[in-house]
């Protein structure tokens, strides 16, 4: 069912497509709220606020923007007002900032001709297996709130909830190249915080 | 960036940094080649991108479960009570929510 349909069935109070939209955002929805505010708790009342808004506005929703841009401006403010509110500080050190200039991998790693200094460790023979394991994805998901907020958004909705590129780019009101950036710094610091993680349980 | 094609080689710190401008398919063909050939040659830089697909895929199986039913079950009383309440008429005309 698209999003289009499931407005329309929502819009006729049709319970099975709220269980649908929930299953669909919860998760997503739950992890970009909790950037801004101090707990899980919060940021689960923060979501669950969104849903009501959105039951409430839905007739009055308008369609100019999609269904899931709608809801993610809504949480992104509620959320934020919340953080205002609840004077967050922020809950571990943010991973550098959205401004940041220059290299993404520490220079150091490289020689001066550019070329690796060390060979980067291997994952093992299964990298995929790997990153399945429990407490690979709850590094993931920590880390993942350490990043700044463009990094973390861009992020959370290109690789988490496997938005397209302009889908983000329409929500956040970014430009194609400094989606781009964002995206790629992000990804370099959670293999970054992986690698560090993998190690560290090897030795 | 284009400076760094300039010389038709591309240096492993180069390379780094460009990964997900390929896999978004934002490197004009030619330099898409050199990329690649590039990674053919360089177990390191093929490592690297290994690792940093292998980051992608873990990001999206962070959702992979299933909501919980209490969540849900008090996700679906609400709902039924929202709609029996009416519309949010505080909010109504000056709706952030609503653009």
């Amino acid at each position: 069912m698209g999003d289009e349909e499931l407005l329309a069935r929502l819009r006729a109070r049709d319970e099975q497509a709220f269980r649908e939209l929930v299953t669909r955002y919860q998760h997503s929805l739950v992890s970009v709220a909790r950037g801004y505010v101090s707990t899980r708790a919060s940021a689960e009342e923060v979501v669950q606020e969104t849903w009501l808004g959105v039951v409430r506005g839905i007739d009055r929703f308008e369609g100019r923007s999609s269904l899931k841009t709608w809801l993610y401006r809504i949480v992104i403010n509620r959320a934020k007002t919340r953080g205002v509110k609840e004077n967050r500080s922020v809950p571990f050190a943010s991973i550098g900032s959205d401004d940041e200039q220059g290299a993404s991998v520490d220079a150091d790693r490289f020689d001066g001709m550019g070329m690796w200094r060390e060979t980067p460790e291997a994952w093992g023979a299964d990298p995929v297996g790997l990153i399945t394991a429990t407490e690979t994805l709850a590094c993931v998901d920590e880390t993942l709130q350490r990043l700044p907020e463009q990094q973390r958004l861009v992020v959370t909705l290109r690789d988490r909830q496997g938005w397209t590129s302009a889908e983000v780019r329409d929500a956040l009101g970014l430009s194609e190249a400094n989606q781009r950036v964002l995206l790629h710094r992000g990804r370099t610091k959670l293999r970054a915080a992986l690698d560090q993680h993998l190690r560290g349980q090897e030795g | 960036m284009l400076g760094v094609f300039r010389r038709r080689k591309l240096m492993c710190q180069q390379l780094v940094e460009l990964i997900t401008d390929y896999l978004e398919d934002a490197l004009p063909r030619r330099e898409a080649r050199v990329f690649e050939a590039h990674l053919a040659m360089c177990e390191h830089c093929s490592e690297y991108v290994v690792q940093f697909k292998a980051t992608i895929a873990a990001t999206g199986r962070l959702d992979a479960d299933t909501i919980e039913p209490h969540v849900m079950d008090d996700l679906l009383s609400a709902f039924r009570g929202w709609f029996d309440e009416g519309p949010d008429l505080r909010s109504a005309g000056v709706d952030p929510d609503l653009r």
